[in-house]
């Protein structure tokens, strides 16, 4: 069994894990936290959208998203340093800058995954240097069952991937290009979407209610 | 041991004879030849007009000639080109710049018809002779080295003989006589390096492609151009498709691929029908199929029109769009050669890095790493557009430096104005200042100084431009071409705009230098895509060269360049203003032009939309109308209240 584990050292401890994980989900099961929004265990290849996960790996000049990265023998990581706490700090912010922070108003409050973020990464939840950007519409109601707030969506796809698990495809895609990126339904009331009724797997894996029942 | 490419030579050997039998039979033809250049820059010119009225003047007047359709020549600035063959005449072929249809009318009354080539409308002689002076006099011809673009301009591209009559498919044919490692190696040896931007060695991708053992591999031609201001792919695929398919065919002879796609933007309609003959004409010719040439390689070609997403170029976002997915990359590695499209191996080549190959395998890796430069051999080939003389397509040796390109080559800034910048490498690349000229064109030149080869989009910009207003415009560029799929791209590039935004119109705040230094480092490291880690190019090169211009901006809201339209203003100079002339009266869109009680004019600048029609409109010899930053430095002219006089019933 020997020959399926390596020995990596993250943040100057080592670990004995299995050979096949991602830095990420490695670190992950060994207690040992690193930012993530994106990333759904098991689930190969990794998005690597929200770039959060970065750590430095001994060897590699700049930060690299951990998701990316398989583990190997004696790989030595660190997950604090200034390059990379700069790197997701900034990315978080960037978060925020285009999030209605409502947070009294949101059932999301106190189990969101930006509140946890911001408070790990110690980023106040209104960045002071960034311009606020909302989308328009705040509210979608085109789906027959499901409520859809572009200004909370963090755009991490994990709804696309649960939804395509649970149903053979995606009832769910992005749609428009650039900041207007949104997740959009399939014209929403088709027969697809009946489907939706009984299946909540989206509204369940967001991490910041931007997916509502009706 | 090499295969046996017997039966593919005496095939190729019978399709040449009749190519040459063709060409033979057109040449000698007792008749003038009309060559005129009908890619899409030409036709955008007015080639189409140009060639009906030949054929209509030809009509009439009875004279018997052959009209002969070619590709781009690559000189732009002289659209639309015609070269004339009239050996009866005594005259060598001349080429003709801007034959507009009245000049085809007179050119065939008076050379067809009369013999006189009228000396005042020649640009040059093809061949040498004793009577005309040759194009190749000029240093936009001679300092020029053709590999990928030889054969555009000579011949149709609708006609696959004219290709093969020229030495086509020969290296294909050679190809099929070797074994597929035997051509990895002599493309890794010549040093080959990916042109669609990242410069990549071509024969390394190929070797990993060829080391994958996998049931089907495929090979991928990316004409996926999106750069704005950049078409050379379209160009070579408009004026020789068949020397990027026999590009692909090697291409998938070496790494044991069976199937290609030519991945085209459906926006290059004439590309795509170039591309669909070309096939068709392949196909009939036994160079495509089961079997190609009689030998044992099995080899098929498909088109893929792509929608216009400028993402859709990047490699992994092109994969997807393939699948029929939205084109959004996704993280690499597994690299495309490895698990590509389908989960295929894949090799995407560029346009133009597939068109060079077959010069390769025909003269050998010795002769092409003699051209350019130690790290990037070969050619660079480059659409060299805005304020230059000779704008156009223009295929240099690498390692000349962007001084040549510019000045000797393509004749430099008109109007006697000033260089300013230098755009290279569209908007994954950077805005390069006078310092900067003497750097050579090459991979890591180019990457040192901030900027990129990218695709091989030249933008020249004099003093009448501004350098944040073109980063501006690359970031508006970036961010409605985002993907959306990582925050870096997706969000940042919204901030970068919505700052530069802020300092073209007047609105910079002091701390916005820093902001965008710190927002696009981060953007550079942050990013997933090669597109989005190079997005912020064009702002952190023009930051670094160009700091005072911000500075301008910011802190004297002034425009040096005087475009940025809040932060200047038109007046009209009282002293060389004539009384009486009313020119940029009647230009004026919306009335702000008014009569003094001189009976000069004055611009009221409430009105104003700073459309500069009326500077365009003022005639030479007053040349009154002046452009001024910051607006506050417009003499104030009050209108009058009254008309100096009164309207005439």
């Amino acid at each position: 069994m020997n020959a399926m584990k390596v020995t990596i050292t993250v943040d100057e401890k080592p670990f004995e894990v299995d050979a096949h994980l991602n830095l990420l989900q490695a670190c992950l099961d060994n207690g040992i936290y690193i930012p993530n929004l994106c990333y759904l265990e098991h689930r190969s290849p990794p998005q690597a959208s929200c770039r959060l996960c970065f750590v430095e790996v001994g060897g590699v000049d700049q930060p690299v998203a951990a998701c990316t990265v398989n583990v190997a023998d004696q790989m030595v990581v660190r997950t604090d340093t200034p390059a990379v706490r700069r790197l997701q700090k900034s990315g978080l912010r960037l978060l925020l800058s285009v999030h209605h922070v409502d947070c009294k108003n949101c059932p999301a409050n106190k189990k969101c995954a930006l509140q946890d973020l911001a408070r790990f990464l110690k980023v106040g939840l209104k960045p002071k240097h960034l311009e606020q950007h909302l989308k328009e519409p705040e509210i979608v109601d085109t789906h027959p069952f499901l409520t859809y707030y572009p200004n909370r969506c963090v755009l991490c796809g994990k709804c696309l991937q649960v939804c395509r698990s649970a149903n053979g495809r995606a009832m769910l895609a992005f749609a428009q290009r650039g900041f207007d990126t949104v997740i959009s339904f399939y014209g929403g009331a088709g027969s697809a979407a009946t489907a939706c009724d009984t299946c909540a797997a989206c509204i369940d894996i967001c991490p910041v209610a931007a997916l509502l029942p009706k | 041991m090499s295969p046996d490419n017997t039966q593919a030579r005496q095939q190729y050997d019978a399709l040449c004879q009749a190519a040459e039998a063709k060409r033979a039979a057109f040449e000698q033809a007792p008749v003038p030849k009309i060559h005129i250049g009908m890619a899409t820059c030409g036709i955008a010119s007015g080639a189409l007009d140009t060639r009906a009225a030949f054929e209509e003047t030809l009509k009439e007047r009875g004279i018997a000639a052959e009209i002969h359709s070619v590709g781009c020549h690559g000189h732009c600035y002289a659209e639309p080109v015609v070269i004339i063959d009239h050996p009866a005449s005594g005259f060598p072929p001349v080429f003709y710049h801007e034959v507009t249809p009245g000049k085809a009318r007179m050119l065939t009354k008076l050379f067809l018809e009369e013999g006189d080539p009228r000396f005042e409308h020649v640009f040059g002689a093809t061949v040498e002779n004793e009577m005309i002076p040759t194009v190749m006099e000029f240093s936009r011809f001679n300092q020029e080295k053709r590999i990928v673009m030889e054969k555009c301009g000579q011949i149709d591209p609708e006609s696959i003989d004219e290709y093969i009559a020229a030495g086509g498919y020969a290296a294909l044919v050679q190809t099929l006589g070797l074994a597929p490692d035997q051509i990895v190696a002599t493309i890794k040896s010549s040093g080959l390096r990916g042109r669609g931007g990242a410069g990549f060695p071509t024969g390394a991708k190929w070797e990993m492609a060829a080391a994958v053992e996998a049931d089907a591999k495929i090979v991928i031609c990316n004409a996926d151009e999106g750069d704005p201001g950049a078409y050379m792919d379209r160009t070579i695929l408009e004026s020789n498709p068949h020397q990027v398919l026999e590009g692909l065919a090697i291409c998938a002879y070496a790494v044991g691929a069976g199937r290609a796609i030519v991945y085209v933007r459906s926006e290059y309609p004439l590309a795509v029908r170039t591309l669909r003959t070309a096939l068709a004409q392949a196909r009939e010719h036994g160079l495509l199929g089961a079997g190609v040439l009689g030998s044992p390689f099995d080899f098929e070609i498909d088109i893929f029109e792509g929608s216009g997403a400028f993402v859709c170029g990047e490699e992994t976002g092109l994969v997807q769009s393939l699948e029929g997915q939205r084109g959004m990359p996704v993280h690499r590695p597994p690299y495309p050669v490895e698990q590509g499209l389908f989960g295929q191996p894949t090799v995407i080549n560029n346009v133009k890095t597939l068109a060079s190959i077959p010069p390769i395998v025909e003269k050998g890796a010795d002769w092409f790493r003699s051209i350019g430069t130690e790290n990037s051999p070969g050619t660079a080939i480059f659409s060299v557009v805005g304020d230059v003389v000779h704008a156009g397509l223009v295929e240099i040796p690498m390692g000349v430096t962007l001084r040549t390109l510019i000045f000797d080559i393509c004749g430099g800034i008109p109007n006697q104005k000033a260089f300013k910048a230098v755009q290279i490498g569209g908007p994954s690349g950077g805005c390069l200042p006078e310092a900067l000229l003497d750097t050579p064109i090459d991979f890591d030149s180019l990457t040192t100084a901030g900027a990129m080869m990218g695709s091989g989009g030249i933008v020249v910009m004099d003093a009448d431009s501004c350098v944040v207003d073109v980063a501006r415009y690359f970031l508006d560029f970036t961010q409605k071409e985002s993907c959306g799929k990582c925050t870096f791209c997706r969000i940042g590039t919204r901030h970068l705009l919505d700052i530069l935004e802020r300092v073209t119109t007047g609105e910079g705040r002091e701390a916005d230098v820093g902001q965008l230094e710190r927002l696009s480092a981060d953007i550079k490291a942050g990013s997933l895509c090669g597109l989005g880690k190079t997005a912020a190019n064009p702002v952190l090169t023009s930051l670094q060269y160009f700091p005072e211009d911000y500075q301008a901006h910011i802190e004297e809201k002034r425009c040096p360049g005087m475009m940025c339209r809040s932060l200047m203003t038109y007046y009209i100079d009282l002293d060389t203003c004539a009384r009486g002339c009313d020119a940029c009266v009647g230009v004026c869109p919306t009335e702000a032009i008014f009569t003094t009680s001189t009976r000069k004019k004055g611009v009221d600048q409430q009105l104003c939309v700073k459309c500069g029609e009326c500077m365009v409109a003022c005639p030479p010899e007053y040349d009154a109308v002046r452009k001024v930053s910051p607006p506050g430095l417009a003499p104030t002219i009050e209108r009058p209240d009254t008309p100096r006089k009164p309207e005439k019933p």
